[in-house]
């Protein structure tokens, strides 16, 4: 803009308000339900790999979310948060990525984890905070996060990845700008994806996050899951404007909205934003639609705040829609799709005996990583700690006999 | 050496900085070409380019939560909040965010890169809203380091310690002394370690323990309690957490006598901590019960800014009280 005021300044005669609604945001289909391309609609540039590896994903996904919730029903983890509905969204954005690219998450991403390499058994010593957990057993179930794979660790108070997404990215933008001109002087090699709910959306640091991506040009795909929910909440008690995307464009910042449950949608609207991130150094902001069709988390049952019918009109599962592609293509074999789930199955319930009687982490993590090394109250406590400990060996069974 | 004011340190410390690592990146409301409200990063865009001394929009979380994803990353992130008394909007990416970063990730990831600089208290006619000395919030929020200079040669030795520390550190630069403290400050790198108490005076009646502006309120208590033949021993504490017990304990074991005294409202302000270990810790060597002499608490005020203030006066008539005792 030259002016002060960075506006543009088209000077009107006529006293009229821009509707709220004034954007008619489209939404990208390419998929149909049947499993074949829209008329008139493009297929990304997808290889069979690939695509064989972004259905595998979900499948292994849909079978560990069946089986975690039942295994917390039955007392044997203390929570877990499934992501029925919205596999295709995470699933086939990650696939569009760099192995080396950033990823932020929310918490219902298990299957960009997944799709990274993040093994069963890495799933279920978190989920079991055994000593095996990268996370040392200190956050709740689903909390996973892997240096080695880029996947930040989950936090749970939402909308703070956001504004570090924009930081994040910035730092992996720094090494390709000429120090002279300010410009990028290579294509930036690595980028960040933060995913977020339309709820999380409403958290002053996503404010925050995307504005400073616009002005500090981060390279930064915001992907924003509107699953229609935020717990028992409807969007339409979260904000009144058109969904996310609306504000994207309110920042400055390039945007699309997707169906979310339409995997080739996802992958060629992510593809095409990474793209843009590598060249401009400039945030994208992709906003994907698939109902929220399990309950939030373990907490919480549906029921009491949507109805039967409602559920029933959504119930269109995306993995199958990409299934019935895969299928067409000739790329996947039936009979092995169907061994294939027993198999999966039968690894979870494996693995899941496997986690739960590993032992939970030795005293020492308890203090460990507050800092980079304990600092002295810390270590008087701990060594007053163990003293306690040593004496009542019997209230503190899981780590009294491991004291050193 | 050269001769300094607080603001020249501390620019000469981010300077070597912003030298010794290419990723380095100073960012804040009104750092970049204008050098800050009160100048600290003055020239430094000038030298080092906009992409990496630059101002921000208007958001205290939003700089807080891109300096911790920039630290995570790996660069070391220099925020500055321009006033303390405006930390709280980043709260949350402080508190729940920076401090447990290493822990919630089992040291998958961390931000010990984070610098966080921000001028705090009072004595420059500022209200409610440019006086405030929050070090107490944060003190209560294991993960984070608090460091609190009290002159320009503290300040440089400090501030590099601080961002070369591998943790989140705070950095409260006392506004008052800005311009006002000067004295010789080496112009080469040099580093004063974290967590250490110093002994600014040897005495044998009294402890006297403050940090930041307040060490010079203390000293001038001490020097006119000498007069009065009461010897103060003066010690700066430097580090808020972590705290230097021992030192302030060796001291109090000593003198048998203990004043702690700071800016902020003495309900749950830092010093009841110091209070609680000190007693535990000296128990049978105390003369005096220990006194603390701090702001009341209240809003900090403006037009009796003299009333509230825990000036010498009111840091002498504590110390004939512990003598007295
Ligand atoms: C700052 C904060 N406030 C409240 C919560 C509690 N909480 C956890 S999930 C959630 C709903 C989030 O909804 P949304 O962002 O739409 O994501 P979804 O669960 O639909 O994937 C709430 C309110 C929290 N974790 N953090
Ligand atoms: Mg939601």
């Amino acid at each position: 803009m030259s002016n002060p005021n960075n506006v543009s300044l088209n000077i009107s005669h006529d006293l009229e308000f821009i509707d709220g609604h004034a954007l008619n945001i489209p939404t990208l289909s390419i998929l149909n339900e049947d499993g074949d391309i829209h008329h008139g609609a493009t297929a990304p540039d997808i290889d069979e790999s690939t695509a064989l590896r972004l259905y595998e994903t979900m499948r292994f996904i849909r079978a560990l979310d069946e089986r975690m919730q039942a295994a917390q029903r039955q007392g044997r983890v203390s929570f877990y948060m499934q992501c029925l509905g919205e596999e295709a969204a995470v699933t086939a954005s990650a696939a569009a990525l760099d192995q080396d690219d950033m990823i932020m998450a929310q918490y219902r991403e298990q299957a960009a984890l997944h799709y990274r390499g993040f093994t069963l058994d890495q799933f279920m010593n978190q989920m079991f905070s055994n000593e095996r957990d990268l996370g040392k057993g200190r956050q709740m179930p689903i909390h996973y996060g892997s240096a080695a794979l880029n996947y930040m660790t989950i936090s749970s108070p939402l909308g703070t990845q956001i504004p570090q997404a924009t930081g994040y990215a910035y730092g992996q933008k720094i090494k390709h700008i000429d120090p002279q001109t300010g410009e990028l002087n290579s294509a930036i090699d690595n980028i960040t994806i933060c995913y977020f709910g339309e709820g999380a959306a409403s958290e002053g640091d996503f404010h925050a996050g995307l504005n400073m991506a616009a002005v500090h040009k981060s390279p930064v795909i915001f992907f924003a899951r509107n699953n229609g929910y935020a717990i028992s909440t409807p969007a339409d008690e979260q904000f009144k404007g058109d969904g996310i995307a609306s504000r994207g464009v309110g920042y400055g910042i390039k945007t699309i909205r997707v169906d979310g449950a339409d995997a080739l949608a996802v992958y060629a609207a992510t593809k095409k934003a990474r793209d843009i991130a590598t060249t401009t150094g400039e945030p994208v902001l992709i906003e994907s639609i698939a109902y929220r069709l399990g309950a939030h988390s373990t907490s919480d049952d549906p029921s009491g705040y949507r109805s039967k019918d409602e559920e029933a009109n959504y119930q269109a599962c995306p993995i199958e829609r990409f299934r019935k592609w895969l299928v067409k293509q000739n790329w996947l074999n039936e009979e092995e799709d169907v061994k294939a789930k027993e198999t999966i199955r039968e690894d979870i319930l494996a693995a899941l005996k496997r986690a739960e009687v590993i032992a939970k982490p030795p005293l020492e993590e308890l203090v460990s990583d507050v800092y980079d090394t304990p600092i002295p109250s810390l270590q008087r406590q701990y060594e007053q700690l163990k003293n306690h400990i040593k004496q009542h060996p019997d209230a503190y069974p899981v780590t009294a006999g491991r004291i050193k | 050496m050269a001769k300094m004011n607080m603001l020249h340190a501390i620019n000469s410390a981010l300077d070597i900085t912003m030298a010794e690592h290419p990723q380095a990146c100073i960012f804040g409301e009104d750092v970049g070409y204008f050098g800050g409200v009160f100048r600290a990063t003055s020239g430094l865009q000038e030298k080092y380019g906009q992409h990496r001394v630059f101002n921000t929009p208007l958001t205290e979380q939003g700089i807080m939560g891109f300096a911790n994803g920039l630290a995570a990353f790996g660069a070391p992130a220099l925020a500055e909040i321009q006033f303390a008394d405006y930390i709280f909007p980043a709260f949350d990416q402080i508190v729940n965010e920076s401090a447990k970063f290493r822990y919630r990730s089992g040291n998958e990831f961390n931000v010990g890169n984070l610098t966080i600089r921000t001028p705090y208290g009072g004595g420059i006619a500022g209200g409610l809203y440019h006086s405030q000395s929050p070090e107490a919030y944060f003190a209560h929020t294991p993960g984070l380091k608090i460091v609190v200079p009290r002159n320009p040669y503290q300040a440089k030795g400090l501030l590099r310690a601080a961002i070369k520390d591998d943790n989140p550190v705070i950095f409260f630069e006392p506004k008052r002394l800005y311009r006002a403290s000067t004295g010789e400050v080496p112009e080469e790198d040099y580093s004063i370690e974290l967590g250490k108490a110093e002994v600014v005076t040897e005495g044998t009646d009294v402890t006297l323990l403050a940090w930041g502006a307040q060490m010079e309120i203390i000293e001038d208590a001490a020097k006119r309690a000498s007069e009065q033949g009461i010897s103060c021993e003066v010690i700066d504490l430097r580090s808020i957490l972590p705290w230097d017990m021992e030192t302030i304990a060796k001291s109090v074991t000593k003198t048998g006598r203990l004043i702690v005294s700071h800016e902020a409202p003495i309900t749950n302000g830092f010093g009841a901590e110091i209070v609680a270990t000190i007693q535990q810790e000296c128990f049978l060597h105390l003369e005096s019960p220990i006194l603390r002499v701090c702001g009341l608490d209240t809003p900090y005020p403006l037009a009796l800014e003299k009333e509230y203030v825990p000036d010498a006066l009111k840091v002498l008539a504590a110390i004939k009280q512990s003598v007295e005792f």
